[in-house]
């Protein structure tokens, strides 16, 4: 099964590869991971999108756990939670072709942050599923480059996982 | 007053207790050892390698419970480091492994020595410090120690680059450290435990597998007092042999792949199974499908991960082994339970059947040197009493089925890693944390040639071990292994031109001896015990053909034991 597990962590140098390492050395999987420091700069926030069976899932919490660098972490996908991606894509925006990618991109609540006369980019943000449904959408063959965040995810309502 | 870093550094060491490194200097570490010549608190050994300094600060450790520390310069000071750290983490030994490091600025660089210290030993450390900055020595110093120290110990590097070693700051040495990150456990969950009573209470086949847990957390007198008061049989681990006394009726042997057929069998038959401090390891367990299949399992573990990591257990307890069993042995003498004793009286009678098939049993008749014969009649000469080192093989296992260890921290070997050369450095680790003791190295003539060049620290520092170095001209594992499972092609694993041992040993000054009669083992190890103050090697010449038995084949599981 696909977890998404938010770890807070010492924000310093090597913190990174500590997870990182972890997952190669253990042979678990990454789909997505993403870090940035926190309000509290002394931490940072990494979200991790990763899977397997429960007893996977359990061991690679607990190994996280046993990082010296991980403060605090939470399997998001234990509760009801929010899951967002945000995704840049350039497109070949030319003629006629202009006015259907402008309508695509409206219907899925995107922007077009970027214009030129051949291209446009353009900023989506949702969960995985919806970005993966956009670039469906799309002709394949108008795609120039996409930039995706990875995910990020925080829980609903009074959970959160802070100090 | 400002100090140096260097001088901060040995300033720590005295601050934390610490009266000996090993290690063995370079261009990095020159400012600290500068800094070491200017005193005479730390005792510095000088090895002839780097990874025999990390496996003699393991040896220490591992015989006197305090960490062991080293000092390597950068680079391939480091690098050759690795292996005794490695060495240390899979057996959760306490180290702190202190390397140099290029100056700040040159970090990146590819300069002269350098090396990425911190990402090469990242995989094999329990944490990993670089000091950008003077003004954090002390206190990093302070949390190695801490971290490598408590909790499941094991191994911390501390990096150090060489700018830092020369720059001053106020000199202040934290009491203690606090890690918002960091927060090990120590009592167990009384509900778990009240839990895990109830269902040994209850056992019929009950069974107290122990590992080195036991031993790293000193919990082998709380272990013997549960388990004399429950009755209860219990079988060590490779990593756990002295937890529990070898010479005691309830003591069934080591259990796994060459442990005692009786040992491997009540672990297969069992119905409740006490896993203590042990990590279902797969040289234990033999095949996982067909592992204790009756068994409800309760799993004391200071590591949360170690828990259902490779076997689903009933009752988790994540604790300190021997506050976990002080509390087991308070409630059980505070309630009127006992186990059945009629049922525990039939288990008992099954385990002595098991045990009368003398699975240890060996050829005493023949011409050639036994190997088996030769740990027997040390365990004699020596009377159960010494230290014993082993490196990693045949030897190793003969040692673990035939010395009869009564103490903990008597039987020093890298169980997890498997190092060979991890013998003879960590005897002399062992020597000089306990100067008037016997301390043996069990090794082949494979393992021994890994850090053979030991020998010369142990002339210098008059270190007089004995070294049981069992010939067979073989890389007896390999050997056994290729004989059963690869229709006897014996690729590499015999060993030509080998060096005489006894003017080896001569050169490097010490006596050497050479025995292959059956009928001089025994005059010959006590003619070297009695050299109290020199270092012995006896090159004994054994049988080629002996292979460890009983053995578990791989994908066996524990009821299925080659016997001999």
């Amino acid at each position: 099964m696909r977890h998404i597990i938010s770890i807070l962590m010492e924000n310093e140098a090597g913190a990174l590869s500590r997870v990182a390492g972890l997952f190669s050395a253990r042979g678990y999987n990454i789909e997505s991971l993403t870090v940035a420091p926190t309000e509290d700069p002394s931490l940072s926030r990494m979200t991790l999108v990763t899977r397997g069976t429960d007893e996977i899932i359990e061991q690679i919490t607990k190994q996280l756990n046993k990082l010296i660098d991980v403060v605090k972490l939470m399997d998001m996908t234990d509760g009801p939670h929010i899951e967002r991606e945000m995704m840049l894509t350039k497109v070949r925006a030319e003629a006629h072709g202009r006015e259907e990618l402008k309508r695509v991109s409206d219907i899925f609540r995107g922007r077009i942050i970027d214009v030129t006369d051949k291209t446009y980019t353009i900023e989506l943000t949702g969960t995985g599923d919806k970005l993966d449904a956009f670039l469906l959408a799309l002709d394949r063959a108008l795609i120039i480059e996409v930039v995706r965040s990875g995910v990020s995810g925080i829980a609903r309502g009074e959970r959160a996982l802070k100090l | 007053m400002e100090l140096t870093g260097a001088e901060i550094f040995v300033h720590s060491l005295r601050d934390e207790g610490v009266d000996i490194i090993f290690g063995y200097p370079g261009g990095a570490v020159l400012h600290i050892y500068d800094a070491l010549y200017n005193q005479d608190k730390i005792q510095h050994i000088l090895t002839r390698h780097e990874q025999g300094a990390t496996h003699a600060a393991d040896g220490y450790a591992r015989s006197t419970g305090k960490p062991g520390v080293v000092l390597v310069t950068s680079g391939p000071g480091a690098t050759n480091a690795v292996t005794g750290i490695a060495t240390a983490y899979m057996d959760s030994v306490p180290l702190v492994v202190f390397t140099g490091q290029v100056p700040t600025h040159l970090i990146g660089n590819d300069a002269f020595q350098e090396a990425d210290n911190i990402g090469i030993t990242r995989p094999c450390v329990k944490h990993n410090f670089l000091v950008k900055d003077v003004r954090d020595l002390a206190e990093t110093i302070k949390k190695a120690f801490y971290v490598a120290t408590t909790g499941r110990p094991g191994p911390v590097v501390v990096d150090i680059p060489k700018d830092i070693t020369a720059q001053k700051t106020e000199y202040h040495y934290p009491d203690k450290v606090s890690m918002r990150s960091y927060n090990p456990v120590h009592v167990g969950h009384a509900g778990q435990i009240k839990r895990a009573i109830k269902l040994m209470l209850k056992a019929k086949r009950p069974m107290l597998y122990t590992g080195g847990g036991v031993i790293l957390g000193n919990a082998a007198g709380s272990l013997t007092e549960l388990a004399r008061l429950l009755g209860f049989p219990v079988t060590n681990t490779l990593m756990g042999l002295g937890a529990y006394p070898a010479t005691d009726r309830q003591f069934v042997g080591m259990l796994g792949m060459h442990g005692t057929y009786e040992a491997n069998m009540a672990m297969h038959h069992c119905d409740v199974l006490i896993a203590i401090g042990a990590r279902f390891d797969d040289r234990v367990t033999g095949n996982i499908e067909k592992f204790c299949p009756n068994a409800r399992i309760v799993h004391v573990d200071i590591d949360p991960s170690s828990i259902s990591k490779n076997v689903k257990v009933d009752v988790p307890i994540v604790g300190c082994v021997d506050n976990v069993l002080k509390a087991m042995v308070k409630l059980i003498k505070g309630s009127k339970q006992r186990p059945d004793e009629t049922t525990l009286k039939d288990w008992w009678q099954q385990i002595e059947d098991w045990r009368s098939k003398d699975c240890l049993k060996y050829d005493r008749d023949s011409d050639l040197i036994k190997p088996q014969y030769v740990l027997d009649t040390l365990y004699k000469v020596t009377n159960g009493d010494a230290f014993v080192t082993s490196d990693v093989g045949q030897h190793q296992m003969w040692a673990a089925q035939f010395y009869k260890f009564d103490k903990p921290r008597r039987w020093i070997n890298s169980g997890g890693l498997g190092t060979m050369g991890f013998g003879l450095p960590a005897a002399m680790g062992v020597q000089l944390a306990h100067r008037d003791e016997t301390v043996v190295c069990v090794t082949g003539e494979g393992s021994i040639q890994m850090c053979i060049q030991e020998l010369s620290t142990c002339n210098q520092y008059a270190l007089p071990l004995k070294i049981v170095n069992l010939n067979n001209r073989y890389l007896g594992m390999v050997r056994q292994w290729q004989e059963f499972f690869y229709q006897g092609r014996y690729a590499m694993s015999y060993m030509e031109s080998l060096p005489d041992f006894v003017k080896l040993a001569e050169s490097y000054g010490h006596v050497g001896m050479q025995i292959d009669k059956p009928g001089d083992v025994e005059s010959a190890l006590k003619e070297a015990m009695a050299l109290k103050d020199r270092l012995v090697f006896m090159d004994f010449i054994t049988d080629q053909a002996e292979n460890v038995y009983p053995m578990i084949p791989a994908g066996g599981g524990q009821n299925e034991m080659i016997l001999v």
